[in-house]
């Protein structure tokens, strides 16, 4: 059942990213609004508990999203086996999701 | 006057090429004359497949201009618009030679899918009646007036990119099983279409919808086949 | 050799693909730069200074673009995978990216 476990973890993830990545959009727009500045993003988000959890959040679904849909990629696009694509996936998405939660760490706390 | 189509068709295997033929043009002449005509007067060495000539039995699908299609029910005005016809073998498929190709694979896939009706019943029961107006079997319906052509299997992206991956016409199958209520292999059904190229390989590109003659939905089909899938392994029904 | 034409639904296919590929290449990137806060504010700033050049919010502007068309795809696909069939997703896909076409654009207009 792993395929349908993979396409499951894929599937929730996206779902979770949904509201997400409007409310990142919604942000962006908002705050490159006279340019941004380290000072105007720190004053938001540090000691925040709000954007600390909305985005280790999302930190943690797009790694689990990002593993799935790369090794997908991989396997359909290069000439990789299964295991060998899901292998490079799963490090590069490794890397994803610890740099960011130091990103995370470094903007909140 | 008598016209005449340009005409390229694939000889050969995987090596082959395409060669080049001037076929009489003539009223409602459909891809699969055309193919006739050059097997019966111009080389009789050219080989297709064909049976019924009209769109029941699946067998003469080919390569119509870029495009996956029944060679009996094309006309050639409708493809060539006063240009070349180029005809080749099915996409995603061994060539055997010319426009047959080996759909060996493709019926393989089938079996692997499981996609056969296991009977509950013995003939000394009653026939079973069958509601037509239940959920069940409107979706079973929807999907059953599939003849095996492959066409859908050709126009497949996931198919090219991924050979363990079960294809359209398979999966459809699995479904309108899957809503008939006189099957009884649904367990081991969906089993067979969660594992690796199975339902879940399905990026939704539905160009099997798009090219499909009978205008079936496979990958409508597919997209039930992974809700069933998904929410028998959430009641644990899936192991 | 005998490739399908392609249908409009797999260009919104491969607009999925690819924008979900670019994305996950630039998350590497995008962390590095916020993660510049652990040595200071004025490390993130001196960074910050840097993407107010004109090419640099251009190229910001096609990440809102991908971002956008990566989730309303997805949408889509969610949609289509766990609801009822709707048969109008050519439409659906067509707004999808016009409506990312929308977002870049109102980024660049809030950055100039």
């Amino acid at each position: 059942m792993r395929p349908l476990r993979l396409y499951l973890v894929q599937r929730v993830t996206a779902a979770i990213m949904v509201p997400l990545v409007f409310l990142h959009l919604g942000l962006i727009l908002y705050a490159v609004q006279g340019g941004l500045s380290a000072q105007e993003i720190l004053s938001r988000t540090q000691g925040s508990v709000f954007w600390g959890g909305i985005y280790g959040l999302f930190v943690l679904c797009a790694s689990f999203h990002v593993s799935i849909g790369l090794a997908n990629i991989l396997q359909e696009w290069t000439p990789l086996k299964r295991i060998a694509a899901a292998n490079i996936a799963h490090t590069f998405a490794l890397i994803v999701m610890l740099l960011g939660f130091r990103a995370v760490y470094a903007v909140v706390f | 006057m008598t016209t005449t189509h340009k005409v390229s068709i694939w000889r050969g295997g995987a090596d082959g090429a395409y060669a080049h033929y001037e076929v009489p043009a003539r009223e409602s002449q459909t891809v699969l004359d055309v193919v006739t005509y050059v097997q019966r007067h111009l080389d009789p060495t050219l080989t297709y497949r064909f049976a019924c000539r009209v769109g029941m039995c699946g067998s003469c699908a080919m390569t119509v201009n870029g495009v996956p299609r029944w060679t009996c029910r094309t006309h050639v005005s409708k493809v060539t618009g006063g240009g070349e016809l180029k005809i080749g073998p099915l996409s995603n498929m061994p060539i055997i030679k010319d426009l047959a190709c080996d759909m060996t694979e493709f019926f393989e896939k089938w079996q692997k899918a499981q996609s056969r009706f296991v009977p509950t019943k013995t003939r000394k029961d009653p026939m079973e009646r069958i509601r037509p107006d239940t959920p069940a079997r409107v979706a079973a319906n929807a999907g059953i007036e599939c003849i095996n052509c492959g066409v859908c299997y050709a126009a497949c992206d996931t198919v090219a990119w991924n050979q363990d991956y079960l294809g359209p016409a398979a999966l459809n199958r699995a479904w309108t099983l899957a809503n008939d209520e006189r099957d009884g292999g649904w367990a081991e059904r969906l089993k067979a279409v969660s594992q690796n190229g199975g339902c879940h390989s399905c990026r939704s590109h539905q160009s099997c919808e798009a090219h499909c003659p009978n205008q079936l939905n496979p990958a409508a089909s597919i997209a039930g086949l992974k809700r069933l899938s998904t929410s028998a392994y959430l009641k644990g029904k899936l192991k | 050799m005998f490739k399908p034409h392609r249908k409009p639904l797999w260009y919104a296919a491969m607009v999925h693909r690819l924008s979900g590929l670019a994305l996950s290449i630039f998350l590497p990137f995008h962390f590095l730069v916020l993660g510049l806060a652990i040595e200071g504010e004025a490390e993130l700033d001196s960074f910050l200074k840097w993407t107010d050049s004109p090419l640099v919010k251009f190229a910001e502007m096609g990440l809102v673009f991908l971002l956008t068309v990566h989730l309303l795809g997805g949408l889509r696909l969610l949609v289509l995978e766990n609801f009822a069939w709707r048969d109008d997703q050519k439409t659906i896909a067509t707004f999808a990216a016009g409506a990312s076409v929308l977002a870049a654009f109102a980024f660049l207009f809030q950055v100039v």
